[in-house]
């Protein structure tokens, strides 16, 4: 039974990494792909790490593969925010169909 | 020639649908293992998502492009050690994730301080 529950949140998170990548190729933008992957790619992944644990149990392997999963949800937000941060500093240009830009209004107001 | 690209792209995901359906991914070690064939179709789907990941990698117009998708590229892999945990029966594999996790971490944040470049002046 434990191991039915494992593979249908298996099955789940290879729903998310392949919706994912399918965002990755298609979006038109850097921050668009930025925001489609990271959040779907990273969600996916914690549930396949999630369905492995609940296979193998509380063993070595189990252990290992919950410690992975926090130290994926804490560090995988923090990367996307670096890129994004820099390739907006960089100056790489939005897509036309922006409307909003709140990064470069305050750059200008603190100038 | 567009028509063309799309044209290549049908043929490349049918094909992959159609392998998913016939033959599972063999394993050499465990064959009798429980969802031997489940587990062999998974491997398959990750395959398919990371050769997306490196067409953007291929085909990225701007420097950042190609970042985000050797982060991307990087979170999936730790799935793929996960899945190849149970399948196999080999417990280092995670340890293999959890190292690349790491190091993609790592990768991902000098990566970027190197693309905002100009703002070391500042």
């Amino acid at each position: 039974m434990i191991n039915i529950i494992g593979l249908i949140f298996i099955s789940i998170g290879l729903a998310f990494d392949l919706f994912g990548c399918l965002g990755l190729v298609r979006l038109p933008d850097v921050y668009c792909r930025l925001q489609a992957a990271t959040k779907c790619v990273t969600l996916g992944t914690c549930s396949i790490l999630f369905g492995t644990f609940l296979i193998v149990g509380f063993t070595a392997a189990g252990i290992k593969s919950l410690l992975c999963m926090i130290f994926l949800a804490l560090t995988a937000p923090v990367a996307a925010h670096a890129i994004a941060r820099g390739a907006h500093r960089a100056g790489i240009k939005l897509w036309k169909g922006s409307v909003v830009d709140k990064y470069t209004e305050d750059k200008e107001g603190e100038a | 020639m567009k028509i063309f690209r799309w044209f290549i792209g049908m043929i490349f995901i049918v094909g992959i649908v159609i392998l998913i359906i016939i033959r599972p991914l063999p394993f050499l070690f465990y064959p009798d293992l429980p969802y031997i064939n489940f587990l062999g179709r998974v491997l398959y789907i990750i395959i398919l998502a990371c050769i997306l990941c490196l067409y953007r990698v291929w085909r990225g117009p701007t420097g950042a492009d190609r970042i985000v998708a050797i982060d991307i590229l990087g979170i999936m892999i730790i799935g793929l050690c996960a899945v190849l945990t149970i399948s196999t029966g080999r417990p280092w594999y995670i340890d293999i994730g959890i190292a690349w996790a790491l190091q993609s971490f790592i990768t991902a944040l000098a990566l970027s301080k190197y693309l905002e470049g100009k703002g070391f002046d500042d």
